[in-house]
């Protein structure tokens, strides 16, 4: 157990750089950058009150040293762990416990991504793996397609199943003004279009478009005194159960079982008293497997759990509300993405997609292949 | 003898033991279990008292895809269970790519793509090698 307190650090600004396609020429770090001074305006605070700069990008290996020269902040307590996607969630723990130890007084996470610009391979050089690259598997695709596989043998878990959570996360874009996806989708779009990596398709595949965020993170004390209603940081956890596909341990069960497990537990809340859940949706199966691991359903049942839209609006359990990383943005690393819009609901300022009375969220990310599982469960200042 | 003379990476070894045609792995007497992909500690001890095995080259498909390139014909990608404890990743070779099924049973052999390039492993349904 660790000293970081329930409650303690709160997200107090949050918003987007540009997205989908960005000018020519824009730089991962132009991206953070702006997402920062939008993500501080929307809360009230000015760059002169930034102390603590975590970050992380795949177009970069020190990220955190160019955004402290972009942003001329030399004295700034400064973080740059990279573990795929869910680096963002892991610098929410980190954030608050530098905040809990005074290490910085204002935090800002920023993300930016040039990956539909410049290119996938441009973006995110693949490391050469002797003992898979000859295989020549699509990565990350394919390690996603092998966990299916397994999840489909061992539950009987379909590709209509699959298609469901693509189709939800579509629908949920539609009333996103910021989504990249405009056009509605049927499942039998999803199971007649271009296979990637069997039993994928295309429409199992996240978007690959640039784009970037910030949030803005302080104490909850200081937070109350902000332009926006604070979101606290009720708890967190994270689990890294290996780095390839070969190496998971069990195939149809995730990390986010126990980072899971840790930030409820910290939080003092289950799953049955989340209102919105932010998963981080990279492929269809993973939606299945975070919301088995995070317990909203048993083991198995995730396929079955998301049949007849029960996780589209109006469903049972409002998932992925922007659209996720399926149909709203996905910039290489999503899971930034998933604390704006988290936030967003439990601000109550979601517009035609707002989950009503959301006082609670999850907000799990996602990174490598399966590999890095972190949730936080951020709250409103109702449940302190 | 060791301050002069560097370990040889786990990786030669693997692949000089390909060369000869054997699939080696690494067995940890301090786990009492394998260890896959070769290492120099065992991950599950902290040993570095790791023996080199000959695998039998039999297993079980434990996960399958169908990886469709955008040029080119679609080809399997699998995980394979050795019957020693250790999983790695391979292709079934000698059928159609989705007529892979998890939990047939293959049998190993090398596959030496020549010039500069390492052999590898890879698996055909077992009794047709």
């Amino acid at each position: 157990m660790h000293a970081v307190r329930r409650g303690a650090a709160a997200i107090v600004g949050a918003a987007e750089s540009d997205l989908g396609h960005v000018a020519d020429g824009m730089s991962p770090i132009d991206l953070m950058a702006q997402g920062t001074i939008r993500a501080l305006a929307d809360c009230g605070l000015t760059l002169a009150d930034v102390d603590g700069l975590f970050c992380a990008t795949t177009q970069g290996r020190t990220s955190a040293m160019s955004l402290a020269e972009y942003l001329h902040k030399p004295d700034a307590y400064v973080d740059s762990t990279i573990v795929g996607g869910s680096s963002f969630e892991i610098h929410v723990a980190h954030a608050a416990a530098a905040l809990a130890l005074g290490l910085c007084s204002v935090a800002v996470i920023a993300y930016g991504s040039t990956q539909r610009s410049v290119g996938r391979k441009q973006a995110s050089v693949r490391e050469v793996n002797p003992y898979e690259t000859p295989f020549r598997p699509f990565l990350p695709a394919s390690a996603y397609a092998l966990a299916a596989s397994r999840h489909m043998h061992q539950f009987g878990t379909t590709r209509r199943q699959l298609a469901e959570v693509a189709v939800a996360a579509r629908q949920w874009a539609l009333l996103n003004p910021a989504a990249w996806e405009k056009k509605p989708l049927s499942i039998e779009d999803v199971l007649g279009a271009r296979m990637i990596s069997y039993p994928l398709s295309v429409r199992d595949c996240c978007l690959v478009t640039d784009g970037g965020g910030a949030i803005v993170m302080t104490t909850t004390e200081r937070a109350r005194d902000l332009k926006q209603k604070p979101v606290p940081v009720l708890g967190f956890g994270q689990a890294i159960t290996h780095a390839s596909i070969t190496s998971m341990p069990d195939l149809t069960e995730t990390g986010a079982r126990a980072s899971g497990d840790a930030a409820y537990r910290m939080a003092g809340l289950g799953p049955a008293e989340i209102d919105v859940a932010a998963l981080y949706d990279a492929f269809t199966i993973n939606t299945i497997l975070f919301l088995e691991d995070l317990g909203f359903c048993p083991k198995g049942e995730g396929g079955r759990f998301v049949e007849d839209g029960a996780i589209a609006p109006g469903g049972r359990l409002a998932v992925n509300t922007n659209g996720g990383g399926l149909s709203y943005c996905h910039p290489g690393m999503y899971g930034l993405f998933l604390l704006i819009e988290a936030v967003r609901q439990l601000r109550g300022t979601c517009g035609a997609r707002q989950v009503g009375g959301a006082n609670t969220a999850m907000v799990h990310g996602n990174g490598g292949v399966f590999s890095a599982q972190a949730s936080v469960v951020l709250g409103s200042m109702a449940t302190l | 003898m060791s301050g002069s003379d560097p370990a040889r990476s786990p990786l030669a070894i693997y692949e000089d033991w390909l060369r000869q045609g054997k699939l080696a792995y690494q067995f940890s007497p301090a786990a009492g279990r394998a260890v896959f992909y070769p290492r120099l500690v065992c991950p599950y001890s902290g040993s570095t008292e790791l023996e080199w095995r000959i695998s039998a080259g039999l297993g079980t498909v434990h996960a399958t895809t169908v990886v469709h390139p955008t040029q080119g014909a679609p080809y399997n990608v699998a995980l394979i269970d050795c019957d020693e404890g250790f999983r790695l990743m391979s292709r079934v070779e000698e059928i159609a790519p989705e007529a892979v099924r998890i939990g047939q049973r293959v049998a190993f052999r090398v596959h030496v793509p020549g010039g500069e390039d390492a052999p590898y492993p890879v698996f055909v349904p077992q009794g047709e090698g």
